[in-house]
Formats: structure tokens, sequence, C-alpha cells
């Protein structure tokens, strides 16, 4: 169960629930590394063998496929256990856990994360000249909270320090992401969903200068990775070849993503005012990435989280378009998609996948013309695009023409959420 | 080759536009499938957008797409499992030879027997649930109905694509015939006795799902097997659709029992009229519906000694169930197997060779699935605390096909004679009374969120959607 497994021992542990099921044998025909089996009575899944692919979970008629728990390791449900169920045992609770040794951030970060993918998708280019910079709204939408920024400034960062890292891609996997919590401990750093901070890596460059620092977006709600502390949470991949596929290690993603629990680290900013999250109720927001552009979605759908969860939300639509190369690189796809349908329209578009077409975002997008041209008319709607530079160009034409299918003036609908800070675009 | 393409007229994941000739054959068939489905196929349902999932791919990710789309819309088509080509024929006369991917000379006539047979199955129980729309107990249930329509209107294509594609002119009259035949209908019935069987109500649309379609799952695990490839691949594609229209029917019989028991605890009370009039279906009508479901399904695994079965073996075109988890020879020549039969009055097994009873081992599989699963429904009447629990009837009860057909029964396994089957036959299977009594409860109920009297709401939605989800959208 690599993929679930954080360095602290906790596993999201995948079990079927047995009072639902219908033993139709369709996810132990689905699975694709032979970690269902079945007996007379019930249909289980080994804990060390399920690598949380998620390929059962949609053809899965019953539903019944779709349960995880929270679970010291070593104390996973074994298979001789499932069988003799007839319901599914209770999730463990916080005080349970913690006898476990299971301390609340680590069940906590295996719960929410939603880590990052290996930025991928790269957009077809556009045929047209088309300039999808021009879109990009100055202003925030006029529901954002009002941001603080560069309260440190690069000549006087703040220190924080390191109370999580979790890697949370699968060990052995090329391609390493990292979920990094920093905490403030008693000094000022209030961010926004949408903003960045700045990092300082240690020591000097070639030429003797200090390095510069690198700006990653937070991947936490405004009241903290962990509700109530003065903590962010960052998505970072470790950069071992640039953009052309040349080897090349990065300095600062490899000095945090080797970051210890206890070390500190040198902050500056927060950066950031216009890509912000709108707070009306009702308002709409659609979010469009890839890899680690997922960083800033993850904070806007966890504060919306949280807030439904107390109750203060009124229905405004949430849309997800997340693009990776494959599945597998989506190493936190499990919590996604265990967010409720009626709170988040997740839509996946992978890349890679050995011998499929490729499908991108944008892809994705046009298959989705019909709820886009509703939202896009919608003026509570907001779009958010994060992710590498080669994808906002192909975002921005299928919007363009989701907009002219459905009889939309995209020259007037694309002023207009530019003017009224509706449309975000933040590529890098 | 496994991803499907929508460019085309039909979706396909079998480069269909690579052989002309059957691209045109089988738009020439189309519009008479859209036909017979605006004339015979959901009433009233053409300006509904149903909540579907549709197969983009028949990998994991892509085969299940949902979204509102009106049925005559469904992108029905042609999708094959992937193809391995190594695979090996892995029963039979022809075991370790290599999977045929044409159909063998000899072999044409009980191929085209088996698949017009299996396709036939498939617009029958469209048209036996054509009705069920009007009286749909919730949102919820009618758009599972429209899923298994339109998934047995797709299973059609699935076995009409293999007669255009591999037994020419005589294939495509069988596909017209398809599409003549009609369930119920005196001059030109559907093949199968249980496909003329009205479903005149949702209690028997969930037995038939639960029952039917599961022989539905036997007949297509055991094509699944067969040696033509062309017709393993289909059928396994086929099984992954098939396996949500056992959920319905299992989950559907649950969700009475469930409703039914908390009836029952609320009057404090095991009779069946206060049940009734309290506007729940009562036990022992529901298990009359089920002997009748029960018995008149495994029927349709045909007679217990068929030459036929042998033949279609040791030909390699229809294995077992699970044929490659078994541990034996897989050719079975000189092995024997138990069946029933009736000696002066008493039922006895008799040893018959393993080859000829291949009906009866597919049909005891069979049996065994089904049995577990009223146990599950047992589960729910014990959980509520009530001690009355469902069960199967004996398998000579109420057969008509094969060496039981006719014996006068009882559910419990004894020959009764010819008085007491008529004295207790309104005990044992459903009376025109019941008929009357189910049919008085089915009023239709599609508010979203809302559910009939008579069942209970499911523990939870399609696709992770909230239970009061719009899964139907009335045009």
């Amino acid at each position: 169960m690599d993929m679930a497994v954080v360095n602290t021992g906790v596993i999201k542990q995948h079990l079927i629930d047995p009072e639902i099921c219908i033993r139709c044998n369709t996810c132990e025909a689905t699975c694709p590394v032979g970690a269902i089996t079945h007996d007379d009575r019930n249909y289980v899944v080994r804990a060390d063998v399920c690598n949380g692919c998620m390929a059962c979970i949609s053809p899965c008629p019953t539903g019944s496929i779709d349960n995880w728990r929270t679970m010291p390791a070593v104390k996973a449900y074994s298979i001789e256990e499932q069988l003799t169920w007839d319901e599914l045992p209770a999730e463990l609770t916080p005080e349970q856990l913690e006898a476990e040794g299971v301390d609340d951030g680590a069940a906590e970060a295996v719960q929410q994360t939603l880590a990052a993918a290996e930025p991928a998708a790269a957009a077809e280019p556009g045929t047209v000249a088309f300039n999808s910079a021009q879109y990009n709204a100055a202003t925030p939408p006029w529901s954002a909270a009002h941001a603080y920024t560069n309260l440190y400034p690069p000549k006087s960062p703040t220190t924080a320090t390191v109370v999580g890292n979790f890697n949370c891609t699968e060990a052995g996997f090329e391609n390493q992401t990292h979920h990094i919590v920093l905490d403030f401990g008693t000094m000022p750093f209030p961010v926004l969903e949408g903003q960045s901070i700045g990092i300082v890596p240690p020591g000097t460059d070639a030429a003797g200068k200090p390095h510069h620092a690198r700006q990653y977006s937070i991947a936490s709600p405004r009241n903290g990775e962990r509700p109530g502390y003065n903590n962010v949470s960052l998505t970072v991949k470790r950069v071992l070849q640039d953009h052309q596929g040349q080897p090349v290690r990065g300095v600062a993603s490899n000095y945090v993503c080797d970051l210890k629990v206890g070390d500190t680290v040198q902050v500056i900013g927060p950066f950031g005012n216009t890509f912000l999250m709108p707070n009306h109720p009702k308002s709409h927001i659609v979010m469009i990435c890839t890899g680690t552009g997922s960083a800033p979605m993850r904070a806007m759908t966890e504060w919306r989280r949280r807030l439904r969860k107390s109750g203060k939300f009124e229905g405004g639509k949430l849309m997800l378009f997340f693009g990776a190369r494959t599945q597998q690189e989506l190493p936190y796809f499990g919590p996604l998609q265990n967010l409720p349908k009626d709170f988040i329209d997740i839509n996946f578009a992978f890349s890679r996948t050995p011998g499929q077409p490729k499908r991108y975002v944008q892809d994705r997008m046009r298959e989705r013309a019909a709820d886009l041209a509703e939202l896009l008319q919608d003026g509570q709607t907001h779009f958010y695009v994060c992710g590498l530079k080669s994808m906002e160009e192909g975002v921005m034409l299928a919007l363009r023409d989701v907009a002219a299918d459905a009889g939309l003036d995209w020259d007037t609908v694309g002023a207009a959420l530019k003017r009224e800070g509706r449309l975000h675009l933040e590529t890098y | 080759m496994s991803s499907i393409n929508y460019s085309e007229k039909i979706p396909n994941n079998v480069n269909l536009s690579e052989d002309r000739t059957l691209q045109r054959a089988l738009e020439g068939w189309q519009p008479n499938f859209i036909n017979w489905w605006d004339d015979v196929g959901p009433e009233g349902s053409t300006n509904h957008e149903v909540y579907l999932r549709t197969a983009v791919s028949v990998d994991p990710q892509g085969w299940a797409q949902f979204g509102h789309v009106k049925m005559r819309d469904y992108r029905w088509g042609i999708f094959l499992n992937p193809g391995d080509a190594n695979r090996e024929v892995h029963f039979g006369d022809h075991k370790g030879e290599k999977a045929w991917q044409d159909v063998p000379g000899e072999h044409r006539a009980n191929l085209r027997r088996i698949i017009v047979t299996q396709g036939d199955t498939e617009p029958a129980s469209v048209e036996q649930q054509r009705h069920l729309g009007l009286t749909a107990p919730s949102m919820y249930d009618l758009r599972n109905l429209f899923q298994i329509n339109v998934e047995e209107g797709r299973h059609l294509w699935a076995m009409v694509y293999l007669l255009h594609k591999h037994f020419g002119r005589d294939g495509r009259e069988e596909a017209e015939a398809l599409l003549q035949r009609q369930s119920g209908n005196e001059d030109n019935p559907r093949i199968l006795g249980a496909f003329n069987e009205k479903t005149p109500d949702w209690l028997a649309f969930f037995m038939f799902t639960y029952f039917t379609d599961r022989d539905g799952k036997f007949q297509l695990s055991a094509l699944a097997e067969s040696a033509f490839d062309p017709l393993a691949r289909t059928t396994k594609f086929m099984l992954t659709e098939e396996a949500h229209h056992m959920f319905v029917g299992e989950s559907g019989v649950s969700r009475v029992l469930q409703r039914t028991a908390q009836v029952m605890n609320e009057l404090k009370t095991d009779d069946p009229q206060k049940v009734r009039a309290a506007g729940a279906i009562d036990l022992a009508t529901i298990q009359r519906y089920l002997n009748f479901h029960y018995s008149v399904t495994i029927d349709l695994f045909g007679a217990d000694q068929s030459s036929n079965a042998a033949t279609f073996y040791s030909s390699g075109l229809k294995g077992r169930y699970e044929e490659g988890k078994r541990d034996d020879d897989h050719v079975l020549k000189g092995q024997t197997y138990k069946v029933l039969e009736v000696q002066n009055g008493q039922l006895v097994e008799k040893d018959v060779p393993m080859l000829n009873a291949l009906n009866e081992v597919l049909r005891d599989d069979f049996i065994k699935d089904s049995v577990a699963g009223v146990n599950r429904w047992n589960k729910v009447l014990e959980k509520a605390g009530i001690p009355t629990r469902l069960t199967v009837p004996h398998k000579a009860f109420n057969r008509q096909i094969g060496a039981l057909a006719g014996i006068k029964m009882s559910p419990d396994g004894r020959v009764v004679n010819e008085q007491e089957w008529s004295a207790r036959k309104d005990e044992w299977l459903p009376t025109a009374e019941d008929f009357a009594f189910v049919a008085s409860l089915m009023g239709r109920v599609v508010d979203p969120g809302k559910f009939a009297g008579w069942i209970a709401p499911p523990v939870m939605g399609i696709n992770r959607q909230p239970v009061d989800f719009e899964y139907v959208r009335f045009g």
C-alpha cells in the first residue's frame, strides 16, 4: 500500500462494505494488481497489495467498493478478518488512533491531502494566433477577502519550522511530490488560498551569491493546514530535470523535499493579491490545473469543504479539471475521490495512459461544454487556471470554443471575466 | 484498439471504418434498431434526460462516464475487451490450439444459434419492462430501470455485430429477426419462455433482474470462455454492465424487505393482511414471487441432460462458469455428474456423463450464487428482528423443462399429488390476487428524494450522487 502510506506508518485502508456488495466479481476482475479476492461470503482487499489505483471504483455497480479507514499500517485489517464481516467496522476515533501512536497531523494528512501530480499535460499548440494571457484579471473577485502581502520581504525573512514532510508519491516512483507543512509559531503570517510564499534555500550559488527565493503556492486554507494552527502546507515537486528533459537538480525543490521535521526554513511573503477565491457563498469556482498547479485548488476546495461542514455554504458549485500524465502520478487520488459528488464535480485527464489516446484538461473541458457554457453565463462563476505555461493557451481556447458553441460572444464574455476579476491564470 | 471512436455513427473499438461493407451493413441496421426502440422501448421516455453511464473506453477509467442524456441519443456501440494475440483454447477437444478469430465452418450453425439465443434475450427484456417507467417508485429507481434498458440495447448491438461480421447473409437476416420477434407475441414470440412472461410490476422487475439477469451473468460467463475469441471478448465486456442489473435486483428486493420489516415492527404484527393494509408487501407474497422467478429462471439453463451442451463444450464454443479457475482436465470425458429424476414417486439422484450434464452444472453454479444473495436478504430481516426467512424453492419445483418438467413438487422438495398441488398452489406461487395487490401499490413517485411507501430508500445514490439527485430530467 505504498501509495497511501506516509512516513508515519498510517494507511488509508481500502475496504468493501459487505452489506452493500452484491458479490458480482467486477472489482476482482478489474483489479490490475490482484489485491481483491473472495470466498463464499465476502469480497475483500489485501491491504499490502492494494496500491490505491482506484481502477475498481467506477466499475463497481453498488458503491460498496468505495470505503476507506485510517489505520496504523501494522494494524491493517487482514483478509481473514474481513472475510468474517457482516458489516464494516467503524472508523477509529482520534483517541483510538492516538493510542496506536498515530498523531492527528498524520491522520489528517492522509485524509485530506490532495497532493499534486506531476506537471504534465502540455497543451496542443493552438492553430490560430491567440493571446491567452490577455484575459488574466488584474483584480480579485469582489467578494475576496483582503490579502496581506510582503509582510516579510526578501531583505527580512521570517523563520518557519517544518512540522510535516510527506512524500506522497509511490515509493520508487521517479517523480516525487512532497506535501510539506510549515508552522510559524507565534509570528503572524496570514494567508489566503491562492497566495504563495517564498522559500530561501541556504548557502550560495556557483557565483558565490546567496540563493534567491523560490515561490510556492500554498495548498492549505486560510485557517491553517490543521484548522486553528498557524501553519501552511506546500506541494513541491522534486525537480530532477528541466522542462526540456535535461537532468538538472533543482536547488530549492530538493532542499525543501529533503527537509526533516523540526528543521527551520527562511520564508518570505506572502505574495499575490489577485488570484484569490470569492467568499460569496453562492459563487461558483471552476478550477483547471495540472501537476503542482493543484496546490491553490486544493486550498480553495478545502476551505469550501470546511465551510460546508460548518453549514456556511449556499450551494456555490465547484468544478475541477485536473490533468496528469497518468493516474499513478496522482498520488492522493483517493481523498479527492472521497469528496461528495454534489460538493465538487471532478474531471481527470490523463495524457500518458498506455494504450489510451492522450487526454488533456482542455479535452475534458470540451466534453463538459454543456455545463461549462451554463457556468460561463453565470456572473457568479470564477475561473482559475494553474500549472505549466503550455496548458494556458489550450485551456483558454477551449473556453472560447465552449462560449462560441453556446452562442456567446467570447470577446464580451472574456472581457467581462477579466474586468470582474473572475478569470485568473497562474502558469509557469 | 481499446479507445472508442465516437466520431463515427456507430461508436466502436473494433476499427469499424476499415471494413466498409460491415460498416454499411450495420449502418443499415441502425435505423431499424432506433425504430424498434421507439416502438417498444421504454414508454413515454423520449424527452427524458437520464443520468446514464456511457462507455468511452473499455478500461476502468473510461467505461463508466456519467451524464444526463436522452436515451434515444445513448451511444449504443460495439465494444470488445482487449484481445490477447496468444490466447489459446483452454477446454474441450481443441484445448491448446490457438483461439479462433473467425468462425470455423463446422461450428457455424451452432455458434449462430448460441449468439441468436443470447441476443434474443436482450431486446426481449426491454420489451418486458417497457411500461414500468409509468409506475416507478422513485426517480432513483426510474434511472436504474432506464440504465438497464439502454444496456440491454447495447448487448443486442454486441450480438448483432458478431452476426453481421462473422455470419454473412444468414447473420444479417438473424439480426433483422431479433428486432421482429416480440416478447409475449403469440405469432412471433421471443425464443426463451421466461422472456415471454410479463414483468407486471416492480417487485417482479426486481426479482427478474436478480434471478433472470443472473442467468445472463452465468450464460455470458460461460461464453466468455469461448474458443471463438470475438465472442469471448464481447461477452467479457457485457459482464461488466450486467453487474449493475443484478445490483438493481438485489438491492431492490432488499429495500422492499427493509420497508416491510419496518412496517411489521411499527405495527408489531406478522399478519399479512395488516402489512398489506399499511401499504407494504407481506413476506409471504415476496416468497411467492421469489418461487416463481427462481423456478422460471432455472429452466433457462435447459434440459438437465443435453447432447447439445456436450457438443458446445467439446467443440470449444461454450465453457463452464469460471472454466479457467477450475482444476480438472477441462475435457471431462469419462467424468460423471449427478442429476435428479423421479422414480416411483420419489426424487432420486443419478450419475450421468458430465459432458451431457453441463447445463445442470451451470444451473447448480447459478443456484449457489442465487442462494448466497437470498441469504443476504435474510440478513435484512435478521437485523430488523423478524424471524421469517426467505428460501429458494427446491430445484425441481415448478419446472417446465428437462426431466423434472411437469412434476408436481412442493417448494421444500416433496413430490405431491394433484390434489395437494391444486390445494396449495396458491401458497407457493403468486396468485391473481397477489398480482392485483402489488399492482395496487404501483403509483408513480418521481420527485427527487421521494420514495413509494412499499420500498425503503437506497443507502447511497448512483456514482456518489446524493439519493435526492435529479437522476431524470423530464423534458
